[in-house]
């Protein structure tokens, strides 16, 4: 990593210095016939610098970052996993990234090929057959899916509907989507084996049920093995099951979602589909729901008409439209090279290696952490300090920035909720046999430390741009932009 | 296997150690057996890469790129050009392939552009916050009618009807459920018509500037009335026209949003692109999505950070301000390095070249014989013309078509009244012999249309 410091883009300004230019500019003929209210005076005061400095400082401070080509990223539930390149070369090129959204069908038949393509594959491999590709990312689809159990429920004059049941172990999406579309959140407990309880979820449904959502595998990585049982409850309280499929790398080609019962789902395209994670998006969403709740789902739809050509439609009993456009179309057309690459083979082999390489990694790292829940686990595992290691004060934190020195980014922490100290490990299906030994090797060395309470360990990390961080400050002093006093 | 480096040898020393025969073992034991799949989907064989590519180079060939050719399309996309550092930057893997940056110290990269984007955003909106990005300027502006609903307590949102049609249908629909109601305000010559709009159950105030339309709205009486009436107001904004025009900041608004597009996004049949949310520093605590600050770490040492996260939905749950999480950060970066890239002098340039081809336009289709809709409306670079009726704004439409011009778009659907208005929009990319084309072809159209 680049350990020295960067200066800001308005620290290294310096008037007079640009990289852009547009030749043929006239302000003063440009203003003509502008109202004098409307105009500034001068333009934004954007830093000013040169081409060459405009690289160094990007390039530098790429090199303050881990990411999936420098390091091990076993960020649990996000499948940090090998983003191909091929895609990123594809996508760049002018056919797909040269598309104005309004062009007439006519022109845009291969883009329209892409998404429609696509979703026949995403239904394919859920099993449920309404597919939109409409949502940005996965809580986005959230929403979208429970705008579609709404406009569900108040077509059939059942509005008192409003209740969803949540696992306690679920990503904090689903509760705050529920609370957009106007939805009361019941949390429903896990049992002793880290399994939504069915005697519990079965104590909280009634009447106002309008559905439940859960996370399959949850985010302990574990399979609901009482999925289909679940289902069969929900259902016969009339209500719906929205599964979110954050996680459905481990399941893809092996099991599908419709036979377990349940009614709707999103899909992670930059998590199964491999799309880049971009240092946090962009990302993208897709739902898919039965044959019953297509006909709510946002537009516009793509529908391939009898003489083969493929058009965009609307449909009259959409909720309607949560963004502009027909989705993260170039995110779109990743997933599309994604599946078509790997074809319905290579799909299967993303679940069966993701789950071999948890495994793995589970039973080394099991030999000096707790596991929770430890049995065969998904394509992830839930590991937390051990006693030893909380009477020498060491915690999951202190974890985290040890792995970061011996060059691996943490994995996910302090997450799930359920798990008191959670580290949240997930390897996926593109690693090597020695990227996990050597893992698995730092988590040893990392416990031996903190049974002998090392303390390097409250000191880490040393070889990094900077160490921790004093995040209370950053709320007291709030600095969010230079021009606020940096 | 595509993209999986293990060997079946090494699959075989992995499963002797975990204990197990096969993988079918792993999953036999966490799935019951009637909940899997027996048969492989039905999905096509996997591609070699050679193959892919050739694929999709077939299937892309069935697209004709407006980018590729003359691109008078707009309406909310626009073809503004980028320089290839920009591209470049935006393939480092290092920024490509990290996530959201929860671990400051292998994240200091990410978290400093993103500071900086922050900081850029904010300067364009005349602001003093903005955040890490949103899905894009749609959900942008329907966040900002939430957090107004939420500061003011109020159940009413006024939007202009010169919002664009997606961005009105984006705020109804995250409106639905949270029981306020959306209230449109006309338009009259092309501008928002604001009388009676506007009462003391208001809760927010929505302009688009430049307008769907093309029009330059007056914005300093959309603040002062929304102040008046003790109601936010928001801004949805180009931030390209921000080069020339007045900034919603220094004309009195509570909230900036908008569309990054115009920044140097591919515009990519209409996404991925990053929507912008900047505001006053008082309504930090009830802004939408991540926001990077600046702290120090235990040596004192400069250091960026995620902040104010008790907003946010893995904090908060039912109770955050929103449930964002994944935003559209790589296509923010771009924005961040394209406004870098640009620099004041820029910015203005792409704007006053932008305009200029907009003048260029709209004086040699006049002379061709069609005319502004709104001969009395200021316009930035995208503007409204006039045709007798629909069928010929769509002959025309077709016409520039089969010369590789892309333009036209007919608004009557979205507003009845305007049968036979078409919007066109330029960039400083339009090239003055494009504009020449454009302008004969309009001519020889006006002509037949006379001569009917």
């Amino acid at each position: 990593m680049n350990l020295a410091p960067v200066q800001m883009l308005n620290e290294e300004s310096r008037p007079g210095r640009r990289c852009m230019r547009t030749r043929g500019a006239d302000r003063r003929k440009a203003a003509t016939g502008l109202p004098a209210e409307e105009l500034r005076a001068a333009p934004p005061a954007l830093p000013e610098i040169g081409e060459l400095d405009l690289l160094r400082h990007f390039t530098r401070l790429s090199q303050k970052n881990f990411a999936i080509s420098t390091n091990f990223y076993p960020l649990g539930s996000c499948t940090m996993k090998y983003n191909p390149v091929v895609h990123e070369a594809t996508a760049a090129r002018a056919e797909w990234a040269g598309l104005h959204p309004w062009q007439d069908a006519a022109d845009v038949q291969g883009a329209l090929r892409v998404m429609h393509d696509l979703a026949r594959d995403l239904a394919e491999l859920t099993g449920l057959p309404g597919v939109t590709l409409h949502p940005a990312a996965g809580a986005h689809g959230e929403l979208s899916a429970l705008m579609v159990l709404r406009a569900h429920y108040e077509a059939r004059g059942e509005s008192q509907r409003r209740t969803i049941l949540i696992p306690d172990s679920a990503h904090g999406t689903n509760p705050a989507s529920c609370t957009l579309a106007g939805f009361q959140v019941v949390t429903i407990h896990s049992d002793e084996r880290g399994l939504c309880d069915p005697a519990d979820l079965k104590a909280h449904l009634g009447p106002d049920t309008a559905g439940l959502m859960i996370t399959n595998p949850n985010t302990l990585g574990l399979f609901e093995e009482n999925i289909a049982e679940i289902c069969r409850l929900v259902h016969a309280a009339g209500g719906k099951v929205y599964m979110d499929g954050a996680n459905f790398n481990a399941i893809v080609g092996v099991a599908r979602p419709a036979d377990f019962g349940v009614d709707m789902m999103h899909l992670n395209l930059h998590k199964t589909m491999s799309t880049p994670h971009g240092g946090g998006g962009p990302g993208a969403g897709p739902i898919c729901v039965t044959e019953e709740l297509a006909r709510w789902l946002p537009n516009p739809r793509v529908v391939k008409g009898k003489d083969g050509k493929y058009a965009l439609e609307d449909c009259a009993d959409s909720f309607g439209r949560l963004r502009g456009w027909h989705g993260n179309f170039l995110v779109l057309l990743r997933a599309w090279l994604y599946v078509k690459r790997l074809g319905a083979e290579g799909l299967r082999r993303v679940a069966e290696n993701a789950v071999l390489n948890a495994n793995y990694l589970r039973v080394q790292v099991a030999q000096h952490w707790r596991i929770a829940y430890d049995r065969v686990c998904m394509h992830e595992f839930v590991v937390r300090p051990t006693r030893g290691m909380k009477e020498q004060d060491v915690h999951t934190i202190d974890v985290a920035k040890r792995l970061i020195e011996l060059g691996f980014h943490p994995p996910t922490v302090y997450f799930p909720l359920v798990v008191n100290e959670a580290i949240m490990i997930e390897p996926t299906e593109t690693e090597s046999k020695e990227t996990l030994d050597g893992f698995a090797a730092a988590m040893a060395q990392i416990a031996r430390e903190a049974e002998a309470g090392d303390p390097a360990l409250h000191a880490a990390p040393r070889n990094t741009p900077v160490g921790r961080v004093d995040e209370a400050r950053a709320v007291k002093e709030p600095r969010l932009c230079w021009q606020c006093g940096s | 296997m595509p993209y999986i480096q293990n060997s079946d040898q090494d699959r075989a020393a992995m499963l002797a150690r975990i204990g197990v025969r096969s993988v079918e073992d792993l999953f036999a034991a966490a799935i019951p057996e009637a909940l899997r799949q027996r048969t492989l989907p039905a999905i096509s064989p996997g591609l070699d890469e050679d193959e892919l590519t050739r694929q999709a180079a077939e299937v892309g060939a069935e697209n004709r790129a407006a980018g590729s050719g003359a691109c008078f399309l707009g309406a909310g996309a626009y073809d503004h050009g980028w320089i290839a550092a920009v591209d470049h930057l935006m393939q480092r893997s290092e920024f490509l392939t990290a996530y959201t940056p929860y671990q400051p110290e292998c994240s200091q990269g990410t978290l400093q552009w993103i500071y900086e984007f922050q900081s850029m955003i904010a300067e364009i909106c005349g602001m003093e916050v903005a955040n890490a990005s949103m899905y894009d300027g749609c959900s942008a502006a329907a966040e900002a009618a939430l957090m107004a609903i939420a500061t003011t307590r109020r159940k009413k949102v006024v939007v202009s009807a010169g919002l664009h049609p997606d961005t009105r249908e984006a705020i109804r629909t995250y409106l639905k459920h949270v029981d306020a109601v959306v209230v449109e305000a006309p338009l009259a010559g092309g501008v928002t018509n604001w009388s009676g709009a506007v009462d003391s159950a208001t809760a927010a105030m929505f302009v688009q500037q430049p307008n769907f339309l093309g029009c330059v709205e007056r914005l300093a009486p959309v603040a002062e009335t929304a102040k008046a009436a003790g109601a936010m107001s928001v801004a949805v904004i180009n931030p390209v026209a921000t080069g020339l025009l007045r900034s919603p900041g220094a004309a009195g608004f509570d909230i900036a949003v908008g569309d990054g597009q115009p920044l140097g996004v591919p515009m990519g049949f209409g996404g991925p692109w990053f929507g912008f949310f900047a505001t006053r520093m008082a309504h930090v605590r009830r802004m939408p999505g991540r926001l990077v600050g600046i702290s120090q770490d235990q040596q004192g040492r400069r250091a960026f950070t995620l902040t104010f996260q008790t907003r946010e939905q893995h904090i908060r749950r039912e109770k955050a301000t929103s449930n964002i999480c994944t935003n559209n950060a790589l296509i923010a970066l771009r924005g961040c390095v394209h406004m870098a890239a640009l620099g004041p002098k820029g910015l203005e340039e792409v704007a006053c070249v932008s305009r200029q081809r907009m003048q260029e336009t709209v004086e040699a289709l006049a002379a061709a014989g069609v005319p502004l809709a709104f001969p009395q409306t200021p316009y930035f670079n995208e503007a409204a013309f006039r045709l007798g009726a629909d069928a010929d704004a769509r002959a025309l439409r077709k016409a520039l078509r089969a010369e590789e011009i892309f333009g036209g778009i007919g608004v009557s659907r979205w507003y009845p009244d305007l049968a036979g208005v078409f919007t066109l929009a330029c960039t400083e990319r339009t090239r003055p012999d494009d504009i020449v084309r454009l302008a004969r072809v309009a001519a020889r159209f006006a002509r037949q249309q006379a001569a009917r």
